[in-house]
């Protein structure tokens, strides 16, 4: 965010220019709400050796929207979308939890491996057939990947015959209900793939090359880029994503519903990648801000139920913070609420090219 | 459609004239509404074949497509406009699982007659869908992403009405219900006839107003729409104001046919409803397609379920796969199209 219109360069507005200083205060906002209702929100107990509290609470039922949304993170910056991560959720865990089920050691750990591969593969399947149509067929992100959000709950209702199918494996327990250092297991599952993400998209030029492709795909494909191998694997990996925090859910709950497992998941995912600051037109992108994006969005949950806001008005609340953290990243809007001059200008000539750019990403990857 | 995908041989067709006639063909911007309506007709017709000692063979199995299904395609009306002029409208079935809860409650806790609440009903949402309007092109903020907010908005909204569902007694809405018009081959309920006379006013909107031909521009391209002076703003604004008016009035027949209200009402609709505008050949960039696609892409839907409930073995998650599969299908005529188009 470098402004070169600004005359009087300071700190905070440094500081306020940063990507992630508006994601980060809404977060810091919600937890601080939480205080006066419950003072010892922040404090952590250790019961049974587990450690227990708001905070553990909030990342451990949070963590299989961390997972679905960093992956739907890398896809929205090469200018796509994909809708399909719920149902490929409901997949995964309808796959996993019906070959687990079918052992007659739902215990042995080859049996578990082996059923966690089974569901991880057919969830690659999902991403390769996605990045397929886009990337290939040059069919728009959300319809591509709306035919196996449509699907795809028919499909893992099929595979789990319309039961929800209930397991009682100890070791599948752990991904997404056990503990192992005081700490849930999946936080541990949730902080590696977030650091192998960011290694992958910092350390190494993918990053650079999943922007070049968000930004212009025609052009970086004129420089060198093969734009559609990228976009592929893009998908790919936001569908293993998806497919991990498959398995969290279903481990967590030992069951499997064709019908209701990540329901909705998607786009709650794709707000904490708005909320994050990834532009949803493709072309920059912060796995950090989406990160606090999704912990703001379980946040929101823990905050609704904590200070005794009636649960049904839940979906009013998040719509209201849907609005006003849009509203707030809308350079648009800033510009006409909080003064025309100097700020709105850097970000306005963004806004104008979004008919532009939606043809020409049409063409490309012919 | 792999061996026309296959000729790109025709060099650079200037006109229509030289261009070989699968190329002309494919250049029809009619071919996906006749592609639906050929495809409508051959399961209609294996329908008949496969099931003419069930009863498949009476009119009134036809007529039932639309009685069953009239909600819907008041749904897909709304959202063909908004595909049409570029948009997407996620809000749909929120707003209609809303109004059936806001119509029942009204009746129902708060004793209003119905012909009072059916105008505020519509205009709920026909407001609900011009906020939304006025939010993506004041603002600037992604279609997607402020429908989305108005899904959470009016499904929370049912639920802060009620978390149970009501069911309707008032007479009225029975009799409503009920009321059946006679054509000689069969009866079509009050919803299925509202849902027609709606197709018909959009297809006269849409093809003979300027307003109609706006949205087709817009849809086209914003940037040279904008450059000719067309009213943009106005436009944007309108297209999702008659979504959340369509939604809303799909609510009110959704309430007839169900005669109730409840806050998962019609949960996933808006997917139902965009499918049936891409299976009816409406492209998803916008600037083409018919409103009569989309009637055909409601009567294919509609038909899968009945064909499956006349099968009788099949489970339902199969309509979700059926769907599933014709929307694949569709798209990928629709790529066919455009690939054409731009070469």
């Amino acid at each position: 965010m470098s402004t070169p219109s600004v005359t009087t360069p300071s700190r905070w507005r440094a500081l306020t220019h940063h990507h992630l200083f508006w994601p980060v205060a809404v977060l810091v906002a919600l937890l601080l709400v939480n205080v006066p209702f419950t003072p010892d929100f922040f404090s952590i107990k250790m019961t049974d050796g587990h450690l227990y509290g708001s905070l553990v609470s909030i990342v451990l039922f949070g963590s299989p929207l961390i997972l679905v949304a960093v992956g739907m993170t890398l896809v929205i910056a090469t200018g796509g979308i994909d809708l399909s991560v719920g149902a490929v959720v409901a997949i995964t865990g309808a796959l996993t939890c019906s070959y687990i089920s079918d052992q007659a050691d739902q215990n042995a750990l080859s049996g578990v491996f082996l059923a966690m591969g089974i569901g991880l593969v057919a969830a690659v399947v999902c991403g390769l057939w996605n990045g397929f149509l886009v990337a290939r067929m040059g069919i728009q992100p959300i319809i591509a990947t709306l035919i196996i959000m449509v699907a795809g709950r028919g499909v893992a209702q099929l595979i789990t015959d319309g039961q929800i199918i209930t397991i009682n494996s100890e070791p599948y327990k752990l991904i997404g209900g056990g503990y192992w250092l005081t700490l849930p297991f999946s936080i541990f599952v949730v902080a590696a793939v977030v650091a192998v993400t960011v290694a992958l998209t910092r350390r190494t030029a993918l990053g650079l090359l999943v922007e070049s492709v968000g930004g212009n795909a025609e052009a970086s494909r004129l420089v060198g880029i093969r734009s559609m191998r990228i976009k592929i694997m893009v998908y790919m990996f936001c569908a293993l994503c998806a497919g991990i925090a498959g398995l969290m859910i279903s481990s967590n709950t030992s069951a499997a519903d064709g019908n209701n497992a990540g329901l909705w998941i998607e786009l709650d995912a794709i707000l904490a990648v708005v909320i994050g600051g990834t532009s949803l037109l493709g072309g920059r992108f912060s796995i950090g801000g989406t990160v606090i994006g999704a912990l703001v969005i379980q946040t929101l949950t823990t905050t609704i139920y904590t200070i005794g806001v009636p649960t049904q008005t839940n979906l009013v609340f998040k719509a209201v913070v849907v609005i006003v953290v849009c509203l707030l990243q809308s350079p648009k809007f800033r510009a006409k609420v909080f003064g025309a001059k100097g700020r709105g200008k850097t970000a306005a000539p963004a806004a104008p090219a979004t008919p532009a750019d939606a043809a020409p990403k049409m063409e490309v990857s012919r | 459609m792999s061996a026309t995908t296959k000729t790109p041989t025709v060099p650079e067709g200037r006109t229509a004239s030289q261009a070989s006639p699968v190329a002309r063909l494919l250049g029809d911007r009619r071919l996906p509404v006749l592609v639906t309506a050929a495809l409508f007709l051959a399961m209609y017709i294996t329908g008949l074949g496969r099931y003419q000692n069930y009863g498949f063979t009476e009119p009134q199995v036809f007529l039932n497509l639309f009685i069953d299904n009239g909600y819907l395609l008041v749904a897909a009306v709304g959202a063909t406009f908004v595909i049409m002029s570029g948009g997407i409208d996620l809000s749909v079935g929120s707003v209609i699982g809303f109004t059936t809860m806001f119509t029942a409650w009204m009746v129902e806790r708060q004793g209003l007659p119905l012909l009072l609440v059916v105008p505020l009903a519509l205009g709920v949402g026909a407001f609900g869908g011009f906020l939304m309007g006025y939010v993506i092109h004041n603002f600037e903020i992604q279609p997607f992403i402020v429908t989305l907010a108005g899904l959470f908005l009016f499904r929370g909204l049912c639920l802060v009405i009620s978390k149970e569902s009501i069911s309707i007694s008032d007479s009225s809405v029975s009799s409503l219900a009920q009321a059946q018009a006679q054509l000689g081959i069969g009866f079509l309920s009050i919803g299925a006839i509202v849902a027609l006379v709606v197709l018909a006013v959009a297809f006269y909107v849409l093809h003979y107003t300027r307003f109609g031909r706006r949205v087709y521009a817009i849809g086209g391209n914003e940037q040279s729409a904008l450059l000719m002076g067309l009213p943009m703003g106005g436009t944007k604004i309108a297209v999702y104001t008659v979504s959340g008016f369509c939604s809303a009035l799909a609510g009110l027949l959704f309430m007839l046919y169900i005669q109730s209200g409840d806050p998962l009402h019609a949960v996933g609709m808006e997917l139902d409803a965009i499918a049936a505008v891409v299976i009816g050949g409406t492209l998803l960039t916008g600037g083409s397609g018919y409103v009569l696609g989309t009637l055909f892409g409601v009567l294919v839907l509609g038909l899968i379920k009945s064909l499956i409930q006349f099968e009788g073995t099949l489970s339902s998650w199969w309509t979700k796969i059926a769907t599933g599969v014709l929307l694949c299908a569709f798209i990928l005529i629709q790529r066919a199209m455009t690939a054409r188009k731009q070469t």
